[in-house]
């Protein structure tokens, strides 16, 4: 009872949290990043956005990378999706090299990118279609995701007829379709107000426990990080580097009571640690004078 | 609660003000041309010779400026013989408002002056297949060009800086050049046309291409489509409705041109009606002519704009009330996508 523990707390797992972390590690490897730098060019010579990231992702993981803004978390899912080259390293999926943009690595971004003009069941339908399925059979599967992300009722909507959260899972339903080993979800739930996300979240991880799908999730609700991933990956900004890797000690299955579990909080507190880290200095005050009459004052 | 107001900054009117607005916009000009007409000591600068009196040079009809009619009234009476009578009237390139009302129908049951000439109606024929012809060839070669321009940077570069070289030529320059290829009936004309829109054309299409939010074209990359499926499946379908409404502009554009096109190599169409009415000086009829061009653009405009609405429903959230209505009853002779409105909540 009295003796002290070496560990901090956010680092203690129960024995269960611990065997299902040994578990994960005995899963093949779906996705490797390998010693992955990018370099922007830049007037007083080149910007390094990152450097030397280097990450391994077992099956069915769910990983979420947090950072302060600039870290390059969104210049890493996009090098990861292939929509921009690394300028060092490389990126293997299932072992092998990738190159360029491809449905293994589905993404899901920020401004919902539903295509307008195509209804729910032919958004989701898209991918298939450029895989050649035949569009009955596409047709059919699509109406299969439309289901599994409950939106059968909006099949035949268009995207402007559906709020932001119906839209982010069509999103979802869209990149998973095609069956990507991978997807990547950039700040999806961003733009969605605070009962939404809430409600976007536990539909993500409902759907992650159903399908079989690997997951990399960019975030900058700690919260957020905290509720869904398996491990956080930290990023520090300039350059941007990773800064620590926590394996989430809140036990599995999540939900929202968990927000005040010691776990959770002692999770919490770390990641405030590494990304605000000064966020009581006083350079973070205003410079600003009393504007307003003795005694009429509101603390 | 306080009244809306017709002036806040920008602010929607209620429907009823935007249609009675829509109407004042024609009638403010209209009650212009009427008061200048009718009301005779707002302008009339002329007077109309009734009888000439024992003027020798005077004819009923004549119309002379009022001083010289005054002058001549003076020196008339001075020399003791019968001065003319007039009245003021307005000069003859102005006429009253029903004139004109009256030549948009008369304009097409007189007979041309000269047998061999074209009735009013032969002539709009001709005019809207010059527009036709010169339209549809512009468009068959600059849309896929432009788009082609809109989605590869490298075709951009190789035909823009040439067309932009090319688009500050006035278009009747070659009216010349045209007639000695292509001769001097029909063809030249086109030619025109087709020279006046195509280099505008290419870089508004090519611009608007050049507009499609660029994360459509990631999602659809990271959902395995490959260039020509960009192209085709994304950045077209992105971009038709924009599109369209550059065709809408553009044909206007092209209106602009017949003018100077009809003129070129034989004069025809509603250009040479007009010359010749304006010869004849029956400025009546054109006005007429003028007013049925500005008929059949917004018409045209109308229709299309209307037809556009019902192409890409995805693109209006809302329309009006009245559309609506237009809608609902035309939609059932067209085959229909299924819409329905929905509260943002779920």
């Amino acid at each position: 009872m009295s003796t002290p523990d070496p560990l901090p707390e956010y680092l203690r797992q129960s024995p269960a949290v611990a065997e299902r972390f040994a578990k994960l590690k005995q899963r093949p490897v779906v996705m490797e990043i390998d010693h992955l730098g990018r370099q922007f060019p830049g007037a007083q010579g080149p910007v390094t956005a990152l450097r030397d990231i280097s990450l391994k992702i077992h099956r069915r993981e769910l990983v979420c990378v947090i950072g302060p803004s600039g870290c390059g978390k969104s210049t890493l899912i996009r090098i990861i999706a292939g929509l921009d080259e690394p300028t060092s390293g490389r990126m293997l999926v299932d072992g092998k090299e990738t190159s360029g943009p491809s449905p293994e690595r589905g993404m899901v971004f920020q401004g919902y990118t539903l295509f307008p003009w195509r209804t729910v069941k032919q958004n989701v339908m898209f991918g298939l279609q450029m895989a050649g399925r035949p569009s009955s059979e596409a047709e059919a599967d699509a109406r299969q995701w439309v289901d599994l992300v409950g939106l059968r009722n909006f099949a035949d909507n268009y995207p402007h007829q559906l709020s932001g959260g119906m839209k982010q899972r069509v999103a979802i339903a869209r990149a998973l379709a095609p069956n990507p080993r991978v997807l990547l979800m950039d700040e999806p739930f961003g733009a969605l107000d605070a009962q939404t996300r809430a409600q976007m979240q536990s539909h993500l991880l409902e759907i992650w426990r159903n399908v079989d799908v690997t997951i990399l999730f960019i975030t900058h609700d700690l919260d957020e990080a905290i509720l869904l991933a398996d491990r956080i990956i930290v990023l520090k900004a300039n350059p941007g580097e990773i800064h620590e890797v926590i394996e989430v000690p809140v036990p599995r299955p999540r939900s929202l009571d968990q927000l005040q579990t010691p776990e959770f909080q002692a999770t919490r507190r770390r990641l405030d640690e590494l990304i605000h880290p000064k966020l009581h200095a006083p350079s973070e005050h205003l410079p600003i004078t009393r504007l307003t009459q003795i005694g009429d004052d509101v603390e | 609660m306080s009244r809306p107001r017709w002036f806040a900054v920008r602010q929607e009117l209620s429907p009823t003000r935007r249609r009675l607005l829509g109407g004042v916009a024609f009638l403010l000009p209209l009650l212009l041309w009427s008061i200048v007409s009718y009301v005779p000591f707002i302008w009339h600068p002329n007077i109309k010779v009734i009888e000439p009196g024992e003027v020798s040079w005077m004819r009923p009809g004549l119309q002379i400026p009022r001083a010289d009619f005054a002058k001549e009234v003076a020196t008339a009476q001075a020399a003791g013989v019968r001065p003319p009578t007039g009245e003021r009237a307005n000069p003859i390139y102005l006429p009253p408002p029903h004139a004109v009302g009256r030549a948009l129908y008369t304009a097409f049951t007189t007979a041309p002056v000269l047998k061999g000439d074209l009735w009013l109606h032969e002539s709009l024929a001709m005019s809207l297949k010059t527009i036709f012809w010169g339209f549809l060839i512009s468009s068959a070669i600059g849309v896929p060009l432009g788009i082609l321009c809109g989605a590869f940077v490298s075709a951009s570069r190789l035909s823009e800086p040439f067309i932009d070289f090319v688009r500050y030529m006035p278009a009747p320059a070659f009216g010349a050049l045209m007639v000695a290829v292509l001769g001097i009936h029909l063809e030249p004309k086109v030619a025109i046309i087709v020279i006046g829109t195509f280099f505008q054309q290419v870089l508004v299409v090519a611009n608007t291409v050049r507009k499609v939010d660029g994360g459509l074209i990631e999602a659809a990359q990271t959902l395995g489509a490959k260039r020509r499926q960009l192209v085709l499946r994304v950045i077209l379908p992105a971009s038709l409705p924009d599109l369209y409404n550059d065709l809408r502009i553009l044909l206007g554009w092209a209106w602009t041109y017949l003018i100077v096109a009809e003129v070129v190599g034989v004069s025809s169409g509603i250009t040479f009606f007009i010359n010749q009415q304006a010869k004849y000086r029956s400025f009546d009829n054109v006005y007429a002519a003028i007013l049925i061009i500005g008929f059949i653009g917004l018409a045209t405009d109308q229709i299309l704009a209307f037809i556009g609405e019902r192409l890409f429903v995805w693109k209006n959230p809302r329309p009006s009330r009245v559309r609506r209505l237009i809608t609902s009853t035309v939609a059932r002779f067209l085959p229909r996508a299924p819409v329905e409105e929905i509260a943002p909540s779920a």
